[in-house]
């Protein structure tokens, strides 16, 4: 019997044919200088600035009632501050990887996704550090817990405590975030300076832009720092989720106290990261047309990548029930049953079906190259990895060692409208940076036209 | 006092603008190699070849980065060690005042955060940012450099600068077009 020989399998393009430098400039310059802005932009601003006012008004009753109105209590300590924290930290290492590892990695496909992947790392890390700045309840006296300054009490920070090393990593990966983002930036708001046509705007860009022009002398110093900067980004955000994972890996509660978990949760953040940012671009390339840049491959390798983190956090949750199992100690035994039969059983099976089960669509070519498909399977992950955090931290607290100190945790009303505000300041945010700033970096896609090879016999 | 005043030079020197990035590096080798060296190259996007040919390659940046990595690393060490042994000595759980395992991760972040600050900072400064001013921007074309267009300046300050001649040079050079930019 004649097997046939099943055809080659060639990726798409990462840019599609017959864009010139003019046009890629015209196409992503042009979101943010014209002066239309579609329907659907508005309509996401509203109810992201309408979840903001909801964050306003919890925050505020945090501030004049304390911490009580939320659902913590004892034996949980720790409920959505840490919950949605760790689950907003998770969510921005995904711009840093695309932007600094697959840069090292020379993936050249990264450079359509990288701009709105860092932007969303930023937003994403502003979101997180707003829970751990409210649940101290009165802020304004938490500074010289958190950072070192002489104070009129001459007490100093623990610097013993993985808490402190939190504060030190989530504000360097922030800044360092943050700078790598806008040196990306430079070059492409001299680009919106040049292009725009009002003299105020202009002026602004050309603030940004610090009077950049192009220099090759100054292209040099560019890239040379570039490199560095993604050589720096690249163990700083491994580091960032190690020392978050640490903030429960160094306590002795079972469920918590794991040596799998840095691995672990860097690659949950990846995976979780990944999901996020296909929920952006998926919106994005269809209400803005560009899809001649984030192409069908852009968005098949990032499922690939979800699907290969995906496959290394569901090793992970293996791991944790196999310890349960073998260290023979009947806590951490205890543990993991509760966990999948005592009161949240629901959670955690609702989490394995979200984190393990129906990421394996992405096995077929059909649904890594459906847009709906993707985008679906895209929030499934998204609220499965939020599960996650909610059942490592809440079911590993509510029943430790003695049954008498047992309890169950609900979360209230308040801390509800502040998880699903710091959503809606996300959205504001991230469209308003979408409406401002260039969201695909316009000189990197310029060197991906066919016109910015060197003829041989001036190429290297 | 000397007789002969110096006057201000009435060009900041000539601008060449070329349709491709070949273009752009194949003039920018033969200019250097006519003996120009106050010259430079424009690009909206960068070329390597470009600031080779211009034979301009500046390392200082790893020095000024490594410096800035190791001014980190010694201000966590220093930081804790400082805290933890002089400044409010306390015991935790019996570890020794000196328990440096643990002041990794601080040193850690501020080695990182000290060296993107210096490669940043250090990037700024060398080009001679921020300048919102500079000749080149009075030539009209210009405004193509952050678009689609790649340009040679060669400064009137060049020892082997001369009007006529260079602008001869630059126009046998495949140049579309060369303009002159006003100081």
């Amino acid at each position: 019997m004649i097997n046939p020989k099943p055809a080659a399998y060639v990726p798409g393009p990462l840019i599609e044919p017959g864009h010139t430098f003019g046009s890629i400039t015209d196409k992503i310059g042009g979101v943010v200088l014209t002066g239309r802005t579609p329907l659907s932009w508005f309509i996401v601003v509203s109810v992201g600035f309408m979840l903001m006012g909801g964050l306003g008004l919890a925050v505020t009753w945090l501030l004049i009632k304390g911490t009580g109105i939320w659902g913590v209590n004892i034996p949980i300590g720790w409920g959505f501050a840490i919950i949605n924290f760790v689950w907003w930290i998770g969510i921005g290492h995904a711009g840093t990887l695309i932007s600094a590892i697959l840069l090292l990695l020379k993936q050249g496909w990264r450079t359509s996704i990288n701009r709105f992947a860092e932007g969303m790392t930023i937003f994403a890390v502003m979101c997180a550090g707003l829970f751990p700045l409210i649940h101290t309840g009165r802020p304004w006296l938490a500074a010289y817990w958190l950072f070192p300054y002489p104070n009129s009490m001459s007490i100093w920070p623990q610097f013993r405590s993985p808490l402190i090393w939190d504060v030190f990593a989530v504000s360097t990966y922030f800044t360092v975030s943050l700078l790598f983002w806008y040196v990306g930036l430079i070059p492409d708001l001299a680009t919106l300076r040049d292009k725009a046509k009002l003299k105020p705007i202009k002026i602004a860009y050309g603030m940004l832009a610090l009077g950049w022009r192009g220099s090759g002398r100054h292209w040099q110093r560019y890239e040379h720092i570039y490199l560095l900067l993604a050589g720096l980004s690249t163990p700083l955000v491994l580091s960032v989720h190690t020392v978050v994972s640490f903030d429960f890996a160094i306590g002795i509660i079972p469920g918590w106290h794991a040596t799998i978990f840095p691995p672990y949760f860097v690659a949950g953040a990846i995976y979780a990261g990944f999901a996020m940012v296909l929920t952006l671009a998926i919106p994005l390339r269809k209400i803005y047309g560009l899809e001649d840049f984030i192409t069908l491959r852009h968005l098949e390798n990032m499922a690939k990548v979800t699907l290969v983190t995906g496959l290394i956090v569901a090793y992970g949750y293996i791991s944790e029930a196999f310890f349960g199992w073998y260290s023979a100690n009947k806590y951490e035994g205890f543990m993991i049953w509760n966990r999948m039969t005592g009161p949240y059983w629901y959670m955690y099976w609702t989490l394995v079906m979200c984190n393990i089960v129906t990421p394996q669509l992405l096995w077929i070519r059909a649904v890594r190259t459906s847009t709906v498909g993707l985008f679906m399977v895209a929030m499934v992950v998204n609220v499965g990895m939020w599960l996650e955090r909610f059942v490592i931290v809440v079911t590993s607290l509510h029943r430790d060692f003695l049954p008498s100190s047992w309890g169950m945790y609900y979360p209230t009303i308040w801390d509800w409208m502040t998880f699903l505000g710091t959503i809606g300041m996300f959205l504001t945010l991230f469209f308003l940076f979408v409406r401002f700033l260039p969201m695909i970096s316009i000189f990197e896609m310029r060197t991906m036209a066919p016109d910015a090879k060197l003829s041989e016999s001036e190429g290297h | 006092m000397d007789a002969v005043q110096t006057l201000p030079p009435a060009t900041y020197g000539l601008l060449a603008e070329f349709d491709s990035p070949t273009a752009l590096v194949a003039a920018a080798r033969r200019t250097h190699e006519a003996g120009y060296r106050r010259i430079d190259t424009f690009s909206p996007y960068p070329i390597e070849e470009a600031w080779e040919a211009i034979g301009h390659h500046d390392r200082r940046l790893s020095l000024i980065v490594l410096a800035g990595g190791l001014t980190g690393l010694l201000t966590g060490l220093g930081l804790q060690e400082w805290v933890h042994q002089i400044a409010y000595p306390i015991n935790i759980a019996g570890k020794p005042l000196n328990s440096w395992p643990q002041f990794i991760p601080v040193i850690f972040e501020l080695t990182i955060l000290f060296a993107a600050l210096a490669a940043v900072l250090g990037m700024i400064v060398l080009n001679g940012l921020p300048q919102p001013y500079h000749p080149v921007f009075n030539v009209p074309r210009f405004e193509h450099a952050s678009r689609d267009k790649f340009f040679l300046l060669v400064e009137s300050t060049d020892p082997q600068f001369d009007r006529a001649k260079t602008l001869d040079f630059l126009k046998g050079l495949d140049a579309s077009e060369v303009n002159e930019v006003e100081p």
